[in-house]
């Protein structure tokens, strides 16, 4: 029987990267430090009636009355839960990773819908960010980066990405032939064509890959506290760790109820962009 | 000079094209091609002109390459070899720059389904060709509101284009190629998604734009009807090939081959024929000067009862009968004038069939058809009217 040793080639990979490019991720470890922090300083340090407000608010603007009220409720449960601090680490760590998500994944899949063959190398290696367990991440995100909030967003961006290039590819790609032909037969740039055009049509679905992103995202809380990143995962891996049965329970239905606010005003952003067309 | 010429255009699609075309000008069928090669031919050596200020039908059913061909004229589709002259310019070696250019400011498309932008209301879409060149955002404000009174959808400015019916949107559609002002426009099965009675509605209006704009335009359709009544020519094809080029009479009267003879067959020619396409010579004809003698021998010579009266520029004067002619002739008088029967049934060259049916019905004596300087043309007997409706008239 001949092994063929895929694990020692990846291993060897990781340790030359490592040996290689140490100030790079060093870098990218600091720069993405002091970011989360400060945003999560932010967020712990104006009072919490404000960023429950704050939140009502925009939720009101996007999704209506309902959600906005809903929202106040969950997040003031939240907070007489005494996880307001947890709650808000998670949420910049959860944002954070996100706009990294999205700021990488929609250009790619932006360049995926125009062309066919990155479209074709694209499409596995999603397939395998996707499907890979989330744990695995953990590996060269600790090595690359040590422990903390820092890996803990890489691995959340890697596995967060890939709906928002799938859908911002499908949506350009949705958009009709003849609407393309149209805009091409007035004499648009390609730039004209994307930007005037195929984006704009295509914002409710890659509106709904910025919705899913922020919800995988969130999946990930529990498994980069882990390595250290702290918020309502790591309350959660308490409860799990020191069987405190109660509070991981209560940070689970935090992680809920931020979750299912997160989601409704995203998924409302798509709709209200849906409307307007119409 | 023509404002568009095709010379031997061929598209083949497939992965490598250049290698396929030695075997279609060897005369291989696109079928045989498609079985040993995988490759597609859209389209097969095809040549035309159009001239300024024509509207040209390409028609054909659908999968013949007409939609092919006509993105070719501005490039949505590059062609595999051939020449397409706009203005004398090649377009096929036009660089990017040019071709944006000649896509801006030449050529403008109309399109089947439409193709308006949803995120758009009615005027920013027909202000979309103005935008991408850069004018001024109250230039375009301005030109599109222009062309979307053209079209007749002045108070229509801000609805979204999901709100119009089709015919409207289609307006949109031309309003929105008329904006940058093309001197061509190319109509890709324009109005074939619309309901029959739109549709007409459509061409008509289409007709009225053009007799204002002048404009050359290129009309692709697989409707026939469509075809007659817009094409100052036609071209049909089929497989990628132009079978046939010419004007509705032609096309109608002498098909080029069965396919096209199939194709006209079940049109209705008493719309499309008209009065010229079915007249005869007249039968032998004498000036008034002649005299009722003259007239009476060539009555005779010919076996009728009844000749034409014209002058020498062939002006009509009108029927002289035998028995009046030969009461002259014993009377001694020598002017023809006093027995010219002035009453008879006349017609235009352009007149239609349909239209001359009722006239036909009532007439003693065949129809005249005269010219607008009076001019004889010819004669049409009630038989060839009737023949013409039955389609039997050759």
């Amino acid at each position: 029987m001949v092994t063929i040793p895929i694990g020692k080639f990846f291993e060897a990979v990781i340790v030359w990267l490592r040996f290689h490019f140490d100030d790079f991720f060093n870098i990218i470890r600091q720069g993405l430090t002091s970011f989360i922090d400060g945003f999560e300083n932010m967020l712990i340090f104006i009072p919490a009636a404000v960023v429950i407000g704050l939140m009502a608010a925009i939720a009101w603007r996007s999704a209506g009355k309902g959600v906005a009220i809903f929202t106040v409720l969950s997040m003031s449960l939240i907070y007489s839960m005494g996880l307001w601090p947890q709650t808000m680490q998670t949420l910049a760590l959860v944002l954070t990773s996100a706009m990294i998500a999205l700021i990488i994944g929609i250009p790619i899949g932006i360049w995926a819908a125009r062309s066919d063959k990155f479209d074709k190398v694209a499409r596995p290696v999603l397939d395998f960010m996707q499907t890979m367990p989330a744990f695995v991440y953990l590996i060269p995100a600790v090595l690359f980066f040590k422990l903390g909030k820092v890996p803990g967003a890489v691995a959340t961006v890697i596995f967060a990405m890939p709906p928002a290039v799938r859908l911002t590819n499908l949506g350009i790609r949705q958009v009709p032939e003849d609407v393309v032909e149209a805009a091409l037969s007035f004499g648009s740039t390609p730039r004209q064509l994307l930007f005037k055009v195929q984006l704009p049509i295509a914002i409710p679905t890659i509106l709904a890959g910025v919705n899913q992103t922020i919800m995988l995202s969130l999946s990930m809380v529990v498994i980069a506290a882990m390595i250290g990143a702290g918020g309502l995962g790591e309350e959660v891996l308490k409860g799990i760790t020191q069987l405190k049965i109660g509070r991981g329970f209560e940070s689970g239905i935090a992680v809920v109820f931020l979750a299912m606010v997160l989601d409704r005003i995203t998924q409302s952003l798509a709709n209200i962009n849906r409307n307007r067309k119409m | 000079m023509f404002k568009v010429e095709v010379h031997n255009l061929f598209k083949v699609f497939g992965p490598q094209p250049q290698t396929i075309l030695p075997m279609i000008k060897e005369g291989i069928s696109k079928r045989q091609v498609m079985e040993d090669t995988g490759h597609t031919v859209g389209i097969n050596n095809v040549s035309f002109q159009v001239k300024q200020g024509e509207i040209f039908v390409i028609m054909g059913l659908s999968g013949c390459g007409k939609s092919t061909l006509v993105r070719c004229i501005n490039r949505l589709i590059e062609p595999t070899a051939g020449e397409i002259l706009i203005d004398g310019e090649d377009i096929i070696s036009a660089n990017h720059d040019q071709l944006l250019d000649i896509r801006r400011k030449k050529v403008a498309m109309v399109f089947q389904r439409f193709g308006l932008f949803p995120h758009r209301n009615v005027c920013s879409n027909v202000e979309y060709g103005l935008e991408i060149q850069g004018f001024e955002p109250t230039v375009c404000k301005e030109k599109a509101l222009q062309a979307l009174e053209l079209v007749g959808l002045k108070g229509y400015e801000y609805s979204m284009p999901d709100q119009l019916s089709g015919g409207m949107q289609q307006r949109v559609g031309l309003a929105r190629a008329l904006a940058t002002d093309p001197d061509i426009l190319l109509m890709d099965e324009a109005f074939s998604a619309l309901d029959p009675l739109i549709r007409r509605e459509m061409q008509g209006e289409l007709l009225e734009l053009q007799a204002k704009m002048h404009k050359t335009i290129i009309f692709i359709t697989h409707d026939l009807d469509e075809a007659l009544r817009l094409g100052d020519r036609i071209a049909v094809m089929r497989d990628g090939q132009i079978v046939q080029i010419g004007n509705s009479e032609e096309i109608l009267t002498n098909p080029a081959d069965d396919y096209v003879r199939e194709f006209v067959q079940d049109v209705d020619r008493t719309k499309v024929l008209t009065a010229s396409s079915i007249m005869k010579r007249p039968d032998p004809l004498v000036i008034p000067k002649d005299g009722p003698r003259a007239a009476v021998r060539r009555m005779q010579e010919e076996g009728i009862s009844s000749i034409y009266v014209v002058n020498s520029q062939r002006q009509f004067h009108g029927i002289v009968r035998v028995e009046d002619a030969m009461r002259l002739v014993k009377q001694g008088v020598h002017d023809l004038e006093e027995i010219i029967i002035k009453d008879v049934p006349i017609a235009s060259p352009d007149i239609s069939i349909i239209e001359l049916l009722p006239v036909a019905f009532n007439a003693k004596t065949p129809i005249v058809v005269l010219d607008d300087q009076n001019k004889m043309r010819g004669i049409i007997g009630r038989a060839a009217v009737i023949s013409s409706i039955m389609g039997e008239e050759k």
